[in-house]
This record gives C-alpha cells, sequence and structure tokens, in this order.
C-alpha cells in the first residue's frame, strides 16, 4: 500500500516538483493549491502533510493549527518549507503543531531523505 | 515520451504570471500606498519567485529577488512606506528579474548592483557587498566529538528510532558507540515500550558541529543532548573522566595513587558509574585508534609477506580455539564460582578478538581485482573498433584474498563477452537512440551473508527467441515447457552453447561461460542472468562470504538442528496454529503489511517428527529479496566455524556447510541464497503455469 | 565377477555387515569409534545420509549396506563407525564407514584371493575388488574408491 502525501503548495512549479519526486518514489501524492483546498482534500489515509507558509486564502500556519484540531491528524506528521533565515516562522510553525522543516531551496534527494525519515520507510 | 509536465517550464510560466501581478500589484499601488491586499500581493509575488527560483536552479535571479523581497516584506510589516520611490524602483527590478529569467547571459551583472543600491538607498540597509570574494576556504579538519544524547521514556512509542540517529552520525565518520544503561531498571519494573537509554558516540567527522546537529533537529526538542570536542589522543583514562566530567579530579588523584586500576578503584568507591567508565574507556580507544591511523596514512603502509598456508594454519586453529571457547562457556554457565566465570569471561574476550583479527587479514577490497580491468576494457575496446567506457562501484567491498584471485578469470570472460557479443558498435547504437559509448558497469557489495559482483552493459541484451531454439535443438528442453527468463538465461552455461552468429576470436566458441559457471560453483556461489532486448545485459555472481568464523542462529526442525547465518537473519515472528493452517496453499506471510513469500523447512527436509504447536518463521534476505524460513525452534545464537562439506554432500546445496555445536554434535549450515532462489524460481513457475 | 590382480597380501581389517564379512585395506583406517550421535542431511543420497564429528572435523558417514543392497537394521553395541581415509577424485578425504561389527586386523593372503562362482552375488560386481578366504569364511574386499566414485 503506497502512503499517501498531501502536497499544499500555490506554487504550480513546486507542487510539480515535489509530486514528481514523491511520486517517483512510489508514494502518492495528493495535491492542493492553499490552505482551505487542502482542509477540504484531508481526508483519512494521508500519511503526512508537506506544506508551505506563504499562501493565499489560508496560509501554512493556520492550515497546520486547523489540521491539528482534527482527531485523525493528532499522529500525522505535517513538514512545512521555509526559507533559510526564518527562525521566527519556524518556532511559530512548531507552535502551532508542525513535525519538522525543510529549507527552501532544497534538492530532490534532500527532501525524499526527510520524508523517508519521518515516514520510516 | 510521457505527458508529464516539466517543473521547470511550468515554473516559467508561473514567474512570468507573478511578474505581471507585481506589475498590476505596483501600479495599484502607486495610487492607493496603502492597500495591505496589494502590499501582500506584491510580497508573495516576490516571496514565492524567489523560493520557487532557487529551486529551479536561477540562483541569480533569486539572490536578486532576495533584497526586494526583504524591502517589501518590510512595507507588509508597516516599517517602511509603499513610497513612489520605492515603487519605481521596483518596476525597474521586476523588468530585471524578467530578464534574469529569460535570458540572464546577456544582462550586465553591474545592472543587478546598481538596481539593489537604489533599492538599499531606499530602504537604509547597507548596499549589498558585489560579489562576494570568496574567502579560501581552508580544508575542512577531521575533528573528533563526544556525542551524548538521552531519549525521554515516551520516545519510543512516539515513533523515534534512535538507530536512525545513530546510522546517521555513522554516516558522518567512523564512530564508536557506547549505550548508557544505569537508567536501565530491573525486569520487575521495566516498562517495555519506554526507552531507559542514552547513548555516547565518540565520531571522527571533517563536517564540523552543525552536521551533527542537522542529526538530532527532528528530536532536538525531546532530547538532552551534549556535543563536544573529544580529548586528544594519549589522554589518560584519568584525564579523560575528569574533562568529560565523569569523576572529580580529587577522587581521580586519590585513586591513582593507589597503584590498582584506576578504573575499578573509582568505581568501587562509588566515584564513577559504569556508564561513565565504559564512555570513558571507548573515548580513549577510539582517539587512539584515530590517531594511530592518521600515522599508518601518513606513513607508507608497512606489511610483510607471510605465506598463505601459514594464514590457513592459523585460521584453522583459531577455528579451534572458537569451538573449544563455546564448549567452555556452556559449562562455565553452570557453575557459580566468580573467579571461573571471570577467566572464561576473558577468554570469550580474546579469543573473539582474535577471530576478528585474523579474519581481516585476509580480506582485501575487490578494488584491486577492479582496476586490472580497465586496461582490460580499453585494450578490448581497441581490438573490437567499439567505444566502450567501463565505470565501477563498490571497489572497497572486502572479500576474501583467494576468492579475490579465482574471480579474476570468470570476470575477465564475462567482459569480454560482454564487449564482443553485447555492446554494439557505435553506429548501430546511434541508430537505436543509444549513446555512442557503450558502458560496462563493474559493482560489488556486501548483502547479508554474500558479496554480490555483478557486471552490467547497455548492450543489446540476450536473444531470448534464439537461445530457447538453441535450448530445444539440443534437447535440453522440451518444445512448449514454460520457463522463467532466469531459467532459460540459465542455459547459456551449458557447454557449447554459443548462439553467436559469429565466432570471433576473443570470446571463443562457447567454451567461456561453462567454465565461468564452474568457477562460480566451486566457490559455492551461485551466477544469475538478466537482461532486457535491446538494453542490456547483467550478470550477477553471488558469492558467500568465505569468513570460516559467523555469527549464526540456530533453529530446530523437527529432531535435526540448522544454523542459519545471522547477517541474512532479519527478524522472526511466530505463526499460531490457526495461522498455520490458514496458509496451508498459500505461501505467503503478512507482516507489517508486506506479503513474504515462506518456506516450510519441515517439508523441505523431509521432517517426520510432529510439529510445534508454534512454529516460528526465520525472515531471511538474499540480496533484495526476502523469505521466511518455518521452524519449530529458535534456539539462539551460535557462533558457528564453518566445515566445508566434503564432495559427497555436493548435491545437498540447501547447505553452505556444518559446524560443531557445544555439545559435540553436527549441524548443517543452511544456505540462505539458494534457499531464497529455490522459493523465488517457485514462485515464478507457479506464476507462470 | 572380478578377481583381484593383486597377489600380494595386505593388512586389512575385517568387519560384518548384514552377516557378511568384509576387509578393508588396513592402512587406509585411521580410527574406529563407538556409536556416536549423526546428523541427517536432509537431501543427500542415503548412502551418505549422515555427518559425524571426528576429533572437531565433520565428516560424512557411509552405510555400505545401501550400495549392497542390504537391509538396514538398528546399530547394537556391537555397531562401530570405522574412519578412513579415500582418495575422492583425486583429494584425499575423510570418511566414516558403518560396520555391524568389527573383528580384527588380519593379514590376507594372495593366494587365498580367488573366485567363487559358487556364491550368487547379489551385488554389484563392480563394487567388488575380489574375494578372500580366512578359513571356512569367504571375505569379500569392497573396492572403496569405485563405490564412492559411482555415482
Amino acid at each position: 500500500m503506497p502512503k499517501t502525501i498531501l502536497s499544499v503548495d500555490d506554487s504550480a512549479s513546486m507542487r510539480q516538483m515535489v509530486k514528481l519526486t514523491l511520486s517517483g518514489a512510489g508514494y502518492h501524492v495528493i495535491e492542493a493549491a492553499d490552505g482551505c483546498e487542502a482542509l477540504a482534500r484531508a481526508g483519512d489515509g494521508i500519511s503526512m502533510v508537506l506544506t508551505d507558509l506563504n499562501m493565499p486564502n489560508m496560509d501554512g500556519l493556520t492550515l497546520i493549527r486547523e489540521l491539528r484540531k482534527l482527531p485523525a491528524y493528532r499522529g500525522v506528521p505535517i513538514i512545512f518549507l521555509t526559507t533559510e533565515s526564518d527562525a521566527a516562522k519556524k518556532n511559530a510553525a512548531k507552535e502551532a503543531g508542525a513535525t519538522a522543516w525543510i529549507v527552501k531551496p532544497f534538492q530532490q534527494d534532500q527532501l525524499l531523505g526527510v520524508v523517508r525519515k519521518v515516514l520510516g520507510s | 515520451m510521457s505527458g508529464h509536465p516539466d517543473p521547470t517550464q511550468t515554473f516559467l510560466e508561473e514567474a512570468a504570471d507573478l511578474l505581471n501581478q507585481l506589475e498590476e500589484a505596483l501600479l495599484g499601488l502607486e495610487q492607493s500606498p496603502d492597500d495591505r491586499e496589494l502590499i501582500d500581493t506584491a510580497f508573495r509575488a516576490l516571496h514565492t519567485i524567489k523560493g520557487s527560483g532557487a529551486m529551479f536552479g536561477f540562483d541569480r535571479m533569486a539572490n536578486f529577488t532576495h533584497h526586494l523581497e526583504n524591502a517589501f516584506e518590510r512595507v507588509r510589516k508597516g516599517e517602511l512606506p509603499a513610497s513612489t520611490p520605492l515603487i519605481g524602483v521596483a518596476l525597474a527590478a521586476k523588468d530585471h528579474i524578467r530578464a534574469l529569467l529569460e535570458s540572464p547571459d546577456s544582462v550586465d551583472p553591474a545592472v543587478d548592483r546598481e538596481v539593489l543600491a537604489s533599492v538599499a538607498a531606499l530602504v537604509g540597509s547597507p548596499a549589498p557587498v558585489a560579489a562576494k570574494s570568496v574567502a579560501p576556504v581552508s580544508a575542512p579538519v577531521p575533528t573528533i566529538w563526544r556525542i551524548r544524547f538521552r531519549l525521554p521514556a515516551d520516545a519510543l512509542v512516539r515513533g523515534t528510532n534512535p538507530l536512525l540517529l545513530l546510522d546517521e552520525m555513522r554516516s558522518l565518520g567512523p564512530c564508536t558507540v557506547v549505550p548508557l544503561t544505569e537508567a536501565v531498571p530491573p525486569l520487575a519494573e521495566m516498562d517495555p515500550t519506554a526507552c531507559y537509554l542514552g547513548w555516547e558516540v565518540i565520531l571522527t567527522t571533517d563536517q564540523g558541529k552543525s552536521a551533527i546537529e542537522d542529526v538530532f533537529i527532528f528530536v532536538i526538542d525531546e532530547i538532552e543532548l551534549k556535543i563536544e570536542p573529544a580529548t586528544s589522543e594519549d589522554a589518560k583514562l584519568g584525564e579523560i573522566l575528569v574533562c568529560r566530567g565523569d569523576a572529580a579530579i580529587e577522587a581521580v588523584e586519590a585513586a591513582a595513587a593507589q597503584q590498582r586500576k584506576l578504573g575499578t578503584v573509582l568505581l568501587q568507591d562509588g566515584q564513577l558509574s559504569a556508564d561513565g567508565l565504559r564512555g570513558a574507556l571507548a573515548e580513549q580507544k577510539h582517539v587512539r585508534k584515530d590517531a594511530e591511523a592518521g600515522k599508518a596514512a601518513a606513513q607508507s603502509a608497512s606489511s610483510i609477506r607471510v605465506p598463505a598456508e601459514r594464514l590457513d594454519s592459523l585460521m584453522d586453529q583459531v577455528g579451534e580455539l572458537v569451538i573449544a571457547e563455546a564448549r567452555l562457556k556452556q559449562l562455565v554457565g553452570a557453575s557459580h564460582d566468580p573467579l571461573i566465570k571471570a577467566i572464561a569471561e576473558e577468554i570469550e574476550r580474546l579469543a573473539n578478538g582474535l577471530r576478528d583479527t585474523t579474519m581481516g587479514i585476509r580480506m582485501l577490497p575487490i578494488g584491486s581485482l577492479f582496476s586490472r580491468f580497465r586496461r582490460l576494457v580499453r585494450d578490448l575496446s581497441n581490438e573490437t573498433a567499439k567505444d566502450v567506457g567501463l565505470s565501477m562501484a563498490g571497489e572497497e567491498t572486502e572479500l576474501d584474498k583467494t576468492v579475490i584471485e579465482r574471480l579474476n578469470d570468470p570476470l575477465v570472460h564475462i567482459i569480454r563477452n560482454s564487449l564482443d557479443h553485447g555492446i554494439e558498435d557505435a553506429a548501430s547504437r546511434v541508430q537505436a537512440g543509444k549513446p555512442a559509448q557503450g558502458r560496462v558497469h563493474l559493482s560489488a557489495v556486501h548483502s547479508g551473508a554474500q558479496v554480490l559482483i555483478t557486471v552490467k552493459d547497455d548492450g543489446k541484451g540476450l536473444d531470448r527467441d534464439r537461445i530457447r531454439a538453441k535450448a530445444e535443438e539440443q534437447g535440453l528442453i522440451a518444445p512448449g515447457a514454460k520457463l522463467t527468463d532466469s531459467e532459460l538465461f540459465q542455459f547459456i552455461f551449458h557447454p557449447g552453447f554459443s548462439t553467436a552468429k559469429q565466432v570471433t576470436n576473443l570470446s571463443g566458441r562457447g567454451v567461456g561461460m561453462d567454465v565461468v559457471k564452474r568457477a562460480v560453483t566451486a566457490l559455492r556461489g551461485t551466477i544469475e542472468v538478466a537482461s532486457e532486448a535491446g538494453q542490456g545485459t547483467t550478470i550477477t555472481l553471488a558469492l558467500p562470504l568465505t569468513l570460516a568464523i559467523i555469527d549464526g542462529l540456530l533453529v530446530r526442525v523437527g529432531k535435526g538442528r540448522y544454523v542459519i547465518p545471522l547477517s541474512a537473519v532479519e527478524e522472526c515472528v511466530e505463526l499460531s496454529a490457526a495461522e498455520d493452517l490458514r496458509h496451508s496453499g498459500r505461501n505467503f506471510l503478512n507482516i507489517r503489511n508486506e506479503l513474504v513469500p515462506f518456506m516450510r523447512l519441515r517439508e523441505c527436509f523431509h521432517s517426520t517428527q510432529k510439529a510445534d504447536p508454534y512454529q516460528k518463521v526465520v525472515v531471511v534476505s538474499s540480496g533484495e529479496r526476502r523469505i521466511g524460513l518455518v521452524v519449530d525452534q529458535v534456539i539462539g545464537d551460535h557462533q558457528t566455524v564453518i566445515k566445508s562439506l566434503s564432495k559427497l554432500h555436493s548435491d545437498a546445496d540447501s547447505f553452505s556447510g556444518a559446524t560443531i555445536l557445544g555439545d559435540g554434535t553436527v549441524a548443517l549450515i543452511l544456505d540462505v541464497g539458494h534457499l531464497v532462489a529455490t522459493s523465488q524460481a517457485n514462485e515464478q513457475r507457479r506464476q507462470a503455469s | 565377477m572380478s578377481v583381484a590382480n593383486d597377489n600380494h597380501s595386505f593388512e586389512a581389517l575385517t568387519f560384518g555387515l548384514a552377516g557378511e564379512v568384509f576387509a578393508i585395506d588396513a592402512q587406509a583406517v585411521r580410527e574406529i569409534l563407538d556409536v556416536i550421535p549423526v546428523t541427517e542431511v536432509p537431501g543427500a543420497r542415503s548412502f551418505v545420509g549422515g555427518l559425524i564429528n571426528v576429533r572437531g572435523k565433520v565428516v560424512p558417514l557411509a552405510d555400505f549396506k545401501v550400495k549392497f543392497g542390504m537391509e538396514a537394521c538398528e546399530a547394537t553395541i556391537d555397531t562401530r563407525i570405522i574412519v578412513v581415509e579415500i582418495d575422492l577424485a583425486g583429494e584425499p578425504t575423510t570418511v566414516g564407514l558403518l560396520a555391524d561389527k568389527v573383528y580384527e586386523v588380519t593379514e590376507i593372503g594372495g593366494a587365498s584371493i580367488e573366485e567363487t562362482p559358487e556364491i550368487g552375488m547379489r551385488w554389484r560386481a563392480d563394487f567388488v575388488k575380489g574375494i578372500g578366504k580366512r578359513g571356512t569364511d569367504f571375505i569379500i574386499i569392497p573396492d572403496i574408491d569405485r563405490i564412492f566414485a559411482a555415482e
């Protein structure tokens, strides 16, 4: 059973790159362009959430907070993407309930490495 | 080829779009400079272009945009007004960004600096320095670090895997790992799901402290972590203890005066914990070993020649010693005399050390063999007038010296075959859409209890139909018989079986491959062929590590006891009687959502004794495949001295050798590679029919 | 029926198998053991179905009764294992032989090796080097190398 990852980013090219990288490694990827769409698509069976922070309609921080309110998402790892010097953002995201972060820009194998580490397989 | 969009292309379209949005927002801001939405839009456009741009390699553009993004961040925060000059500069910058995306080479870096200087002037921050003069970076110096960490009690339950952390540290450099066990409570009080352990790792790495910190970033909030440089070489134990804070300096001085082993004294007096002593000793050893390695690398390695028979004789004796030690251990187990137990433990430690050292003497990296092939490929390339490149991986993989010597001829022949019959000439390759240069790739890797050596070419592959026709013609298979690919390809190892249309000087008349197979079988290995028409052929040699002494898992099937090499064992699972029944007819177990085929050894070995009610499954792996071996009982670890089976038993191919157990009886060692291959062949046959 | 063509007498160890007396070259014999635990080798031919531990060496155990078509029987207090060194495809190999009873080391004279056509030979002629005689007993001299080589 391939694990399903919810990828949230307002940039289509980022979503494409993430999908290409992760589905090539055997993961199933669902996409959303902002926090609202992500919440709408956040069903059961999602093993991990990967989200940008800066998005229109509902940003990443709010999305993380909302997800953590859902009982199904209590144990689901949420990874957020951040640019390097955003220590304040990192802490805010951690407070909101994020599990880990990936620094942008990143290489494909860095992304895979983190996903594998978090999902364990 | 497929309908997959190219992310870089998508990015360029996206960026163009975002730049338009930015322009509109900026123009709007000129009219209403306090419009929050417009400010947000502008900021977000810049942020996304910068972030994604860096992802797709537009570094110069990203660096440039970064400054603008910062400016608008401040506007967003209200620290800076969206003044008309700022918007003017931003619009110019926007055009510059577009140029950097579309044709960066035609843009003069001086313009970058100019625009940024204008931004800086408005924003009030110092102008960004032009080209960063790259200071000469000193070569990273390997440093020895002492890392101590302790996980909270619920760490395991929450999914943290300390072994992964240790593995990551191992990937940074050579490590000595010491578990800190003092917090482990007695069995009665222990919660089996809780984590009571801490670890101390002495690590030599040139990647700096931040690389070590990175290992822990995901767990940093939950663990106690300390990273410090370790002591320098030549430090005495006492100094190390004080430096680490394991013991107070006065206690060390007092103990040192006592003329007994420092560690023992401190332990007895309660001035030092067992964990602390162990850690300090490990650190001392690691640091010393590191220093010696450094010295050894500096000097040329000094070595002496030793006649092979002397090594063989030494190995035999070490083998006997290991067996005798196992029997001693068994006898002493029943004794209550602490002195005898202490001595027995000492002997065990020495025997193990001797075993490890002796094993290491005969092992050589296979790179010494591989590098000979460079010349071979170059010569063959010329002879065949084909352009062929050779690449290799795993040169540092170690094998027994004699095995390496005996692999030379078979590998030479396989490579010759590749160049002669496999790889096409440049013209045909180009016509087939392949690069003109053919590739041969050699690799070696340890896998469980084996070494896998592969020779892979990107030539035209084997012709299934021709092989099949030839095999039928020679009466080796009945027409219409169903065969898997791997079974079919095995026919190329039959004597006199060459489907080559032209017999060339190089590889001869198919005389070679059967000799190759015989050589591999003589090394108790297997050889397998995989091939895709038009794409290439991969030949894999699987050789058992001829370490004469291995760690094994002793199991019982019926009346007989067998040893499974521990390096091939992944885990043991129970199979209840109910599950057992359910599985008759199907041969797959579901282990954590993975289907693992299994074999009942009772059936393979025709055991007539009644089966134990709770069968155990030992999951083993060979290469990429895993299977479960169903046994009656898993008895325990057993250090195994491998004795070869005589020629009389060369047909008993489920076994790679035999060993003598502590009670003097003989136990057979299972050949995991063979069992896995048999299971796969059975499965393929089942599927093919 | 073949006759040994060597007229030399040799020192032989005589032993019993299913009521018959056999003799092998005493020079090849390393030692004689009492019955010890035998480990069965699944998938091996029944002729060499087991392994034994001889002074730390793993040695195959052969049962000539299988080769000679005789019936297998339970071990008795007389049963012994004769450890011999034979030549197997050019390599000296240690092998154990099961014997129901071991008699003695004795000389078997060349003169006493003769044909005995009256005794119906119920086993493969080429496994027998010759028949010797001692007193009233017929002693079968097996061709060890042939027996182990054949397969």
